[in-house]
Order: C-alpha cells, then sequence, then structure tokens
C-alpha cells in the first residue's frame, strides 16, 4: 500500500477533485509523469491529454484536460487545468470542434513560431482524440 | 380631483407593477446564488494561480526574461481600459457606478495628455461611456446570448487584449469591475492587470513559498505561458463578481420598488376610500335633506 497524498484538479470555474490519492499521472509537456507521494517540488506545463488518478482507496478515475500546469510539492499536488472533464462526461463534439480551432490556429499563424505552437497543439489534440475513440 | 375610476385604474396598475417587480427581485435572489456559487467556485483556482505565478517570480528574481506583460513596455502613453458592466439595467446604480468611476479614470489620464483606448464588456457601460468617448472605444464585447459564464468568455478577451498589447496597442491595462463584498454593496474597482508583476509578486511573497523548485520546461517558458492565462483568470474573476453583483444589486433595486410600489397603493387606497365615503355622504346628505324638505 502506497502512501497518500493530497491531490487537487482545479479548473477556473470548479474544483473538480480534491482528495488522498495513491498515485497520478500527469502529460507533462516534456513526457508523462507519474506522481507519488513524497516527489520533488516540481512546477511543469501541461499539454492536452489525460490524467489518471488512483484514489487511496484504489479506485482509478480518468480526467481529460486540456492545457494547464502542474504544481507538485513533496505534500501534495496541484493541477491548474485550463479545462478538465471527467472522462465518462467528454463530449466528442466538443472535442472535434477545439481540434477544427487548432487547425485554423495553424492556418492562420503569421510567423513560424506561432505556427509550430499551433500544430504542435494540433497533434496533441488528435493523439488525444485517437487515445479516446476506442474507449 | 381624480374621479374614483381614475383611482381604481391607477391602483390596479399599480399593483401590477409591484408584481413584475416582486418577480424580478425573486429572479434576481435565485440568479445570485447561482451567480455567488460560480464566484467562490472559481475561487480556488485563481488563488493558487496567484500562489504559483509568485513563486515563479521569486524564481526568475526579476531577472530580464521576464515577459513584457510581466514587466510593461518601460512607457504609460497608451492606457487601455477594460471597463466590464452588466447586460441589463433595472439594477440600481451598479451600472453607472462602475462607469462613473472609468470616466473619472479616463479624464484624468486625458489631463495629464495620455492617449486612452477603451473596450467595454457588457451593453449598459457601452451605453454610458459612448456618449463622451465614443471614439476612444475600441470594441464592445457582447455577453448578451451567454447564459452561464465560462472561462471560455473571459479567454476570448484576454485573447483580444494580448494580441492588441504584442501589436503595440498600449501599453498600461486597467480592469474595472464591481467587486462583490455583499448583497447591499458592491465596490466599484479599477484593477491594474498589464503590467502584472509587482502587485501581484509582493502581495504573495509573504506567504514564504520557500521550497525550491524543479522546472519543466525553463521558468522563464512556464512563465510566459501563465502570464496570459492569468491575466484571463482575472478577467473571469471580474465577470463572475460582476455577475453575482449585478443580481444583488438588482435584488435590493427591485426589493425598493417593490416596497415603494406597496406604499403608493397604500396612499392611492386611502384617498380612494375617503372619496367613496364622501361620495356616500353626499348622497346621504341629499335624501335626507329632500326628504326633510317634504
Amino acid at each position: 500500500m502506497a502512501e497518500a497524498f493530497k491531490f487537487e484538479l482545479v479548473s477556473p470555474e470548479k474544483l473538480l477533485v480534491s482528495e488522498q490519492v495513491e498515485s497520478v499521472v500527469i502529460p507533462g509537456a516534456e513526457g508523462e509523469m507519474t506522481v507519488m507521494a513524497q516527489h520533488a517540488p516540481v512546477m511543469t506545463i501541461i499539454k492536452p491529454g489525460v490524467v489518471t488518478i488512483k484514489t487511496a482507496g484504489g479506485k482509478e478515475e480518468r480526467f481529460v484536460v486540456f492545457g494547464g500546469f502542474a504544481d507538485i510539492l513533496p505534500s501534495g499536488c496541484t493541477l491548474l487545468a485550463e479545462s478538465a472533464t471527467h472522462v465518462n462526461d467528454i463530449d466528442r463534439a466538443d472535442l472535434a470542434r477545439r481540434i477544427q480551432e487548432a487547425k485554423e490556429d495553424a492556418a492562420d499563424a503569421k510567423d513560424d513560431e506561432s505556427r509550430s505552437k499551433a500544430e504542435q497543439f494540433l497533434s496533441q489534440l488528435t493523439t488525444l482524440e485517437g487515445a479516446l475513440l476506442p474507449a | 380631483m381624480a374621479s374614483l375610476k381614475d383611482l381604481r385604474n391607477r391602483i390596479a396598475s399599480v399593483k401590477a407593477t409591484q408584481k413584475i417587480t416582486k418577480a424580478m427581485q425573486m429572479v434576481a435572489a435565485a440568479k445570485l446564488r447561482r451567480a455567488q456559487e460560480a464566484a467562490e467556485a472559481a475561487r480556488p483556482y485563481s488563488e493558487r494561480m496567484g500562489a504559483v505565478l509568485a513563486n515563479i517570480t521569486q524564481a526568475i528574481g526579476g531577472g530580464g526574461d521576464a515577459p513584457a506583460l510581466m514587466t510593461g513596455t518601460g512607457r504609460d502613453d497608451v492606457h487601455l481600459l477594460i471597463v466590464c458592466t452588466a447586460e441589463r439595467g433595472l439594477c440600481g446604480g451598479f451600472n453607472s457606478q462602475i462607469a462613473r468611476l472609468a470616466r473619472d479614470h479616463v479624464r484624468r489620464l486625458l489631463a495629464d495628455g495620455k492617449q486612452v483606448k477603451i473596450i467595454c464588456v457588457g451593453k449598459k457601460g457601452y451605453d454610458i461611456l459612448r456618449r463622451d468617448y465614443a471614439s476612444m472605444i475600441l470594441e464592445r464585447v457582447d455577453l448578451r446570448e451567454v447564459k452561464t459564464l465560462g472561462f471560455v468568455n473571459a479567454d476570448a478577451i484576454a485573447r483580444k487584449v494580448i494580441h492588441l498589447f504584442n501589436d503595440g496597442g498600449f501599453d498600461i491595462c486597467t480592469l474595472f469591475y464591481s467587486q462583490f463584498k455583499s448583497v447591499i454593496s458592491q465596490i466599484p474597482t479599477a484593477q491594474q492587470i498589464i503590467p502584472a508583476g509587482q502587485a501581484s509578486a509582493t502581495a504573495e511573497t509573504g506567504n514564504g513559498a520557500t521550497a525550491v523548485y524543479e522546472y519543466e520546461p525553463e521558468p522563464g517558458e512556464i512563465l510566459s505561458d501563465l502570464i496570459p492565462r492569468n491575466i484571463a483568470v482575472q478577467i473571469f474573476r471580474a465577470l463572475l463578481e460582476n455577475a453575482a453583483g449585478e443580481m444583488g444589486a438588482k435584488m435590493s433595486a427591485m426589493d425598493n420598488a417593490t416596497r415603494n410600489a406597496g406604499d403608493m397603493i397604500n396612499k392611492l387606497s386611502i384617498t380612494y376610500n375617503r372619496q367613496r365615503q364622501a361620495q356616500i355622504t353626499k348622497e346621504l346628505i341629499e335624501i335626507i335633506s329632500g326628504a326633510e324638505a317634504l
């Protein structure tokens, strides 16, 4: 039985999760990472992806987040998501709309930097869609 | 003197008005509760955001790589005012209070020879400011169709503002909204959001976030991602506070209106009854004097 720590998932609209968990998988900007208790303090940007939470009770819950950042301390972890939804509640039309918007952004981008950024975001979104569709 | 029939009509119409204001008050009360809940639900995010931001600012230590959104352009010639008001009226002095604060600010800036640009969020503020400063209003954000205020709305506004900033459209940005203190008191507030740096940093360092963080990617990069988001969060909070404040103001305004209507009905009823009595007495006198004459 792993040690539990406090995890909070917050979106601008509300506090989605605030409970004791065993581990959390976060889609960091530079690769996925699993956070457990006593993790070294890290602050990272997160990319669109799935956050998997293993609660202290052994239950597993998954949330889809669209960007944001995580603040990890040995005593707990706070995830500030731009928008977050439970996997069960994800709306495919909404996802498709986001992808469409990202495509437009990529097409509209003026300079190389913003275009590569938009394209990166788009590819992250499509990966996410691919990961979710069979579910 | 109004006739009995006129009085009766008058009372009926005031009663109808009272019913409407009463209903509006109750609707506002229900909406207020929801708006308050939304404002409270959004609080953790902005709090954590503030803490994280302070933390990173500390890590960077005001170094040269802080983004311009934080340090400013170094000038203060062009000011952008974002004036957030309600979309609807009938809420007492709520909208005019915010507009007055903004107008005083504009006047002061103009007196100092600065250039002023305005973005109006909400119809009422636009209507008021348009009279004096129509040429300065860049655009007007309409949220009337929006049923529940989402972060996307705030994000859209923030994006416009940041875009404008990057194009060198302004140097300093101030947000005008009404702080929701309680149902009966909303305080119009001016808050500088760009450059953001100093104010938020000094406020939070007292909490002593001493942990030495690892950053992934570099702090500067995180910061450049964080600051625009923070601006959106500030605007979002302003919009939510405004929504709650509007409903609070509307509730008390409609409560007053209902009470005034009640007073008016009482007064009219007394006049009506008196006149009716006078008429009855007059008729009686006529009958009695007629009988006496026989």
